[in-house]
């Protein structure tokens, strides 16, 4: 099991008054395998992700990653739990602006105190079709060319879990299906297990399971063929 | 990791290298400031270590204010080595050939002297031979004042010297006071000739002494001390000499090294500001880094770095800077200083103003720096839920403040001449600093509160800019509210000090003061100015005397008494006294009551608060006088202060009349005369009939207080120049830092239809009122500063320049407005696509 979580809630308060945002979400995440959480806007979703990924800490509940419950870690063993184990892969790509194209991909393993870092950012680079931008800044790249270094960067370390936020919501459909293809070759590759944040059904379907929110909360947790199945 | 640290540092400044090298430059000044002072302060003390023996021009002196007597001369001759004699009084002197006179000090020199260091005459030569006829050296001041030429006649008394040599500098003295009192040097052996030294003249003897090299003075005068102290004779070596100096210059040291140093603080609350716009932009990749496993002190780290970096680079910059500097330092303090001095650089100096800067720039920069330890990894997937709900309050941001607070503190006490003062300076700091921060952020609530909404748009937006997110308005207010505030109190300062002297010299008040009038001469003196049709404004004896004992208890008993609580000195001094019927306007009695007329028993005094109180006397003590041989028996009858920086002859004793009527006397007389014509007129004419009657004109005084003023303004200003142009940078920073936000709010709003014109109007009226409002704030803490310096400091009256301050006003204005538009050129051409394309 790579990912347990447990009654988990978050409640934000602005001012005097209490949102609860997420209550009682408990699933479990098999080491390799692929889930998509889909929801309407507002559900939770990217809550949801920022808990498992120890980005935030949950009102309630418990989070296990990869053995290591979240709630014990400090600041710095969550960074470097996120650093060795965990790719990131945002809908609005993220990149750093004052690096280059090569430079983004390297930080995670530069962070991670690895050696031949430039060799296998550059390999990574090659690998998403970008062997020729490594020297190109954020802003000298189209949206496309943006999430495909950050596919490269998520990937540079080896996770062993990857969590993408609607990865392709900022794309066109024609570039969001090779972003796609190459987000599932590189999974399946590296053997990475990945939580996949979508709105988009088609996208959802190509996970193996999918989770529903709705108003924080669990609403459906199935395997893909029996959600598809089921008539719409 | 930390290599990965310093990495990351390098590359992420990659886009901002010329915003960090502005923002880098705000603390230029201040190091630069710091460095010059203080290295040219340590060249400075160098040169008094090296030229100590040059600064008495002998290895012991020995004075006296009366002629030395049998057993003086026989302690002098038992001291030995070369000796050589110096008598010096103040007399008038005139010159022939322009019809000029003035006051001066005269001093007949006889051997040697100075064995250390010359004499600097021009021709040089002159400084030797002068001593070899009826020769005068003069100094330089006195020769411009009447263009007199070397060669020329000068009188003195009665006997008439030819000026053999021009005096540029005499070792240990400084240039400018030579003004009060300009010198002039002649052969002892032709002292007799002017006839000068009668009784009751001020003269005081000195005999400069010479020894072997690597004899020990100091072991010598502590054997002979008790003999001097006996025969009322003071000493001066060398070594005191030298500390006297050393502790008078690192005192005029510190205190430049003060005003420099606010430059230091306004650079670095620049780079606080800057830094803080600086983080703010780097928020989400500080937040991207975190996502991918970057810790918290990692990200802290990248920003720490590149703060360092730019505190060192800006303290090297500043330190070279103080170096160029340093080399004008001399120039700016001509004539205040009192030797030559070998411009060195100073390295401990250098190490300080490179450790000053550094920490400066990291304790400013760590305030906004500190916080970004605690940017969420959340902001990388959602920004804009940040800024809602409460944050605790973080401790080490507090302790920053706490740190950066004792670091100005502890600066300030180590640089004051005594802790009361180290902590007035940063007392005044931080009224300063915190009414300026005040003011910006009432302002900034109050245009909120009551915006006005019926004001036109670009008025309303334009205003708005003041306190919208993003707003510089308060690193604005500090920067300009600061130089502001220099530049009028100076100047205020000046101007009221230099009023008052003015107002001696204004119509009606008396301006030719006659004294040393012996009482065979006064009737005739009358005459001449009456003759002249010269009021007799003030008539005023003086009888010179001694305290021969106090309640009974003799003078040198007392001096022996380690109980007693007064000052030594005041008991031995001379006493010159008046006697008159009323108290004079300058005074006020306040303890017991002022009696105008003697008739019998002891006579009641009036004494001056002061002396009183050194005296150790009050209402109703005996005092015995020994007025020239006579003894006089009075009492304490009443204490009073005195106005003494009225120009008008003052004392610490008072008689009352019908009993010093017929002592031996001399007299001031006190005149008006309506130009300088007249007034040089009847000073020659009494001259020449009295020659050793001095006269003092006023006018002479105001000028002379007016030059010396001149010049320690003109050093002030110009240290305080480093927080003007510092100010000036930190102004330019913080605009440039809100560039891209204008840009961006330029193009949005011409998208949205607004033309060039009301987009420029709009930046003009928001530097108008931020100039406005920073100059008018800086203003009025002025006159609140000025008029404390004046009224508590110098005590003098406040005298406000209300066109000047007007002008300074609109000034200031005009220089922000100008500052803004130069640094917003190119906004308005900016394409809307280069804008969001654009990385800062
Ligand atoms: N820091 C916060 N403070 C207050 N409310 C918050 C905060 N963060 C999230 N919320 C609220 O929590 C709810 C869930 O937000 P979340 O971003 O997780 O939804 P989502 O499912 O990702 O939506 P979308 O599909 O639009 O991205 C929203 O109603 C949001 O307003
Ligand atoms: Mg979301």
């Amino acid at each position: 099991m790579i990912l347990h979580t447990e009654q988990l809630g978050k409640t934000f308060s602005s001012g005097d008054r209490e949102l609860s945002v997420l209550s009682a979400i408990s699933f479990d995440v098999k080491q390799g395998s692929s889930v998509s959480i889909v929801g309407p806007s507002g559900s939770g979703k990217t809550t949801l992700l920022g808990l498992c990924a120890g980005l935030d800490r949950p009102t309630q509940g418990r989070i296990v990653l990869n053995g290591q419950d979240l709630g014990t870690l400090s600041e710095e063993g969550l960074a470097r739990l996120r650093n060795q184990h965990v790719g990131f892969v945002f809908q609005s790509f993220q990149l750093i602006p004052t690096l280059t194209a090569i430079e983004n991909v390297m930080v995670p393993g530069e962070l991670h105190g690895a050696t031949d870092i430039g060799t296998r950012a550059a390999d990574f680079l090659q690998k998403v079709g970008l062997g020729d931008r490594f020297d190109h800044y954020p802003t000298q790249l189209s949206g496309g060319e943006q999430q495909r270094v950050a596919l490269a960067r998520a990937f540079i370390n080896r996770p062993l879990i990857l969590f993408a936020d609607e990865p392709t919501g900022n794309l066109d459909a024609e570039t969001s299906e090779k972003v796609e293809e190459l987000l599932f070759d590189l999974n399946r590759e590296n053997g990475t297990t990945l939580v996949l944040v979508t709105h988009n059904l088609d996208l959802a379907a190509k996970t193996e399971r999918i989770i529903s929110l709705k108003a924080g909360r669990i609403v459906a947790d199935s395997p893909t063929h029996s959600v598809l199945g089921s008539p719409a | 990791m930390f290599a990965w640290t310093l990495r990351m540092a390098w590359r992420d400044s990659r886009h901002s290298r010329r915003r960090l090298f502005l923002y880098l430059s705000s603390i230029i000044m201040g190091v630069a400031a710091l460095v010059s002072v203080r290295s040219f302060g340590n060249s400075l003390l160098e040169a008094v270590d090296e030229q100590a023996k040059v600064l008495l021009g002998a290895d012991l002196s020995i004075r006296s204010r009366t002629p030395f007597d049998d057993d003086d001369e026989s302690l002098l001759l038992e001291i030995g080595g070369n000796q050589s004699r110096q008598t010096s009084f103040s007399s008038m002197a005139y010159f022939p050939d322009q019809n000029g006179t003035r006051l001066v000090q005269v001093r007949a020199l006889e051997g040697g002297f100075p064995y250390y260091g010359n004499l600097e005459t021009v021709p040089p030569e002159a400084a030797r031979s002068f001593r070899e006829g009826p020769f005068a050296l003069v100094d330089n001041t006195l020769m411009l004042q009447f263009q007199a030429q070397v060669g020329d006649p000068v009188k003195l008394g009665s006997y008439t010297f030819r000026i053999a040599g021009r005096l540029s500098r005499i070792p240990g003295e400084s240039v400018a006071f030579s003004e009060f009192a300009p010198r002039i040097y002649i052969p002892f052996s032709f002292l007799d000739e002017t006839g000068l030294i009668q009784v009751g003249s001020r003269v005081r003897y000195t005999a400069f002494i010479q020894f072997e090299p690597g004899y020990d003075t100091e072991n010598l005068v502590e054997e002979i001390e008790p003999r001097l102290k006996e025969l009322e004779l003071s000493s001066d070596t060398v070594q005191e000499r030298r500390e006297g100096f050393q502790r008078e210059l690192s005192n005029l040291n510190n205190f430049l090294s003060l005003v420099g140093f606010v430059a230091l603080i306004l650079g670095g609350i620049g780079v606080a500001s800057s830094i803080h716009l600086y983080v703010r932009q780097r928020v989400e990749t500080i937040a991207i880094l975190r996502c991918i496993g970057a810790s918290p002190l990692q990200s802290l780290g990248i920003y720490l770095v590149q703060a360092s970096i730019m505190g060192l680079t800006g303290s090297l910059a500043g330190t070279a800077l103080g170096l160029l500097v340093q080399r004008l330092i001399p120039a700016v303090l001509a004539g205040l200083i009192p030797l030559e001095v070998e411009n060195s650089i100073s390295w401990d100096a250098v190490a300080e103003g490179l450790l000053v800067g550094l920490g400066a720039a990291l304790l400013f920069a760590a305030i906004p720096l500190l916080p970004v330890r605690r940017i969420s990894p959340l902001l990388a997937l959602r920004r804009e839920y940040e800024s809602t709900g409460k944050r605790s309050w973080d401790y080490l941001v507090l302790a920053a403040y706490m740190a950066l607070g004792a670091a100005l503190l502890v600066f300030s006490l180590l640089h004051a001449p005594t802790w009361m003062v180290g902590i007035g300076f940063f007392g005044a700091l931080l009224l300063v600093f915190g009414s300026l921060f005040a003011v910006a952020k009432l302002a900034m609530t109050l245009i909120r509160r009551h915006f006005p909404s019926s004001w036109r748009y670009e008025w309303r937006q334009g205003l708005a800019n003041l306190y919208r997110p993003h707003n510089q308005t308060i690193v604005l207010m500090l920067a300009v509210g600061l130089g502001t505030f220099f530049i009028v109190t100076l100047y205020l300062t000046q101007q009221s000090l230099l009023r008052e002297v003015e107002l001696v010299g204004s119509e009606g008040r008396p301006n030719l003061v006659f004294f040393d009038v012996q009482t065979d001469q006064r009737q005739g003196i009358v005459d001449l100015l009456q003759a002249k049709g010269l009021p007799i404004i003030q008539d005023v004896p003086i009888v010179t005397m001694r305290i021969k004992s106090i309640g009974g208890r003799a003078v040198e008993e007392l001096k022996e008494d380690p109980e007693y609580g007064g000052a030594r000195w005041a008991l031995s001094r001379e006493y010159r006294c008046t006697y008159r019927g009323q108290l004079d306007a300058t005074e006020t009695v306040i303890a017991g009551n002022f009696e105008g007329s003697f008739v019998e028993g002891s006579v009641p005094v009036s004494v001056e608060e002061g002396i009183a109180e050194r005296l150790n006397l009050a209402i109703g003590d005996q005092l015995e006088f020994d007025v020239q041989g006579v003894p006089v028996e009075a009492l304490v009858g009443s204490i009073r202060t005195v106005a003494w920086r009225s120009f008008q002859p003052n004392f610490f004793i008072v008689f009352p009349t019908g009993i010093l009527e017929e002592a031996p006397q001399f007299a001031v007389l006190v005149t008006r005369t309506d130009s300088a014509s007249d007034s040089a007129m009847i000073q020659r004419d009494v001259i020449t009939g009295y020659p050793n009657v001095s006269a003092i004109d006023l006018s002479m005084v105001v000028q002379t207080v007016e030059s010396i003023l001149d010049r320690l303004t003109f050093v002030i200003r110009f240290m305080a120049l480093f927080s003007i142009v510092t100010g000036l940078v930190v102004l330019t920073g913080a605009i440039v830092s809100g560039r891209y936000q204008r840009m961006k709010e330029s193009v949005l709003l011409r998208t949205l239809g607004a033309s060039r014109t009301q987009i420029r109007r709009i930046f003009f009226i928001e530097y108008f009122f931020l100039g406005a409002l920073a100059a008018s704030t800086g203003i009025l803490l002025s006159l609140v500063g000025s008029w404390a310096l004046t009224r508590f400091v110098f005590e003098s009256q406040f005298v406000l320049e209300p066109i000047v301050t007007l002008g300074v006003l609109l000034g200031v204005v005009a220089l922000t407005i100008g500052i803004g538009f130069a640094n917003s050129r190119g906004i308005l051409d900016q394409p809307p696509l280069a804008v969001l394309r654009a990385e800062e």
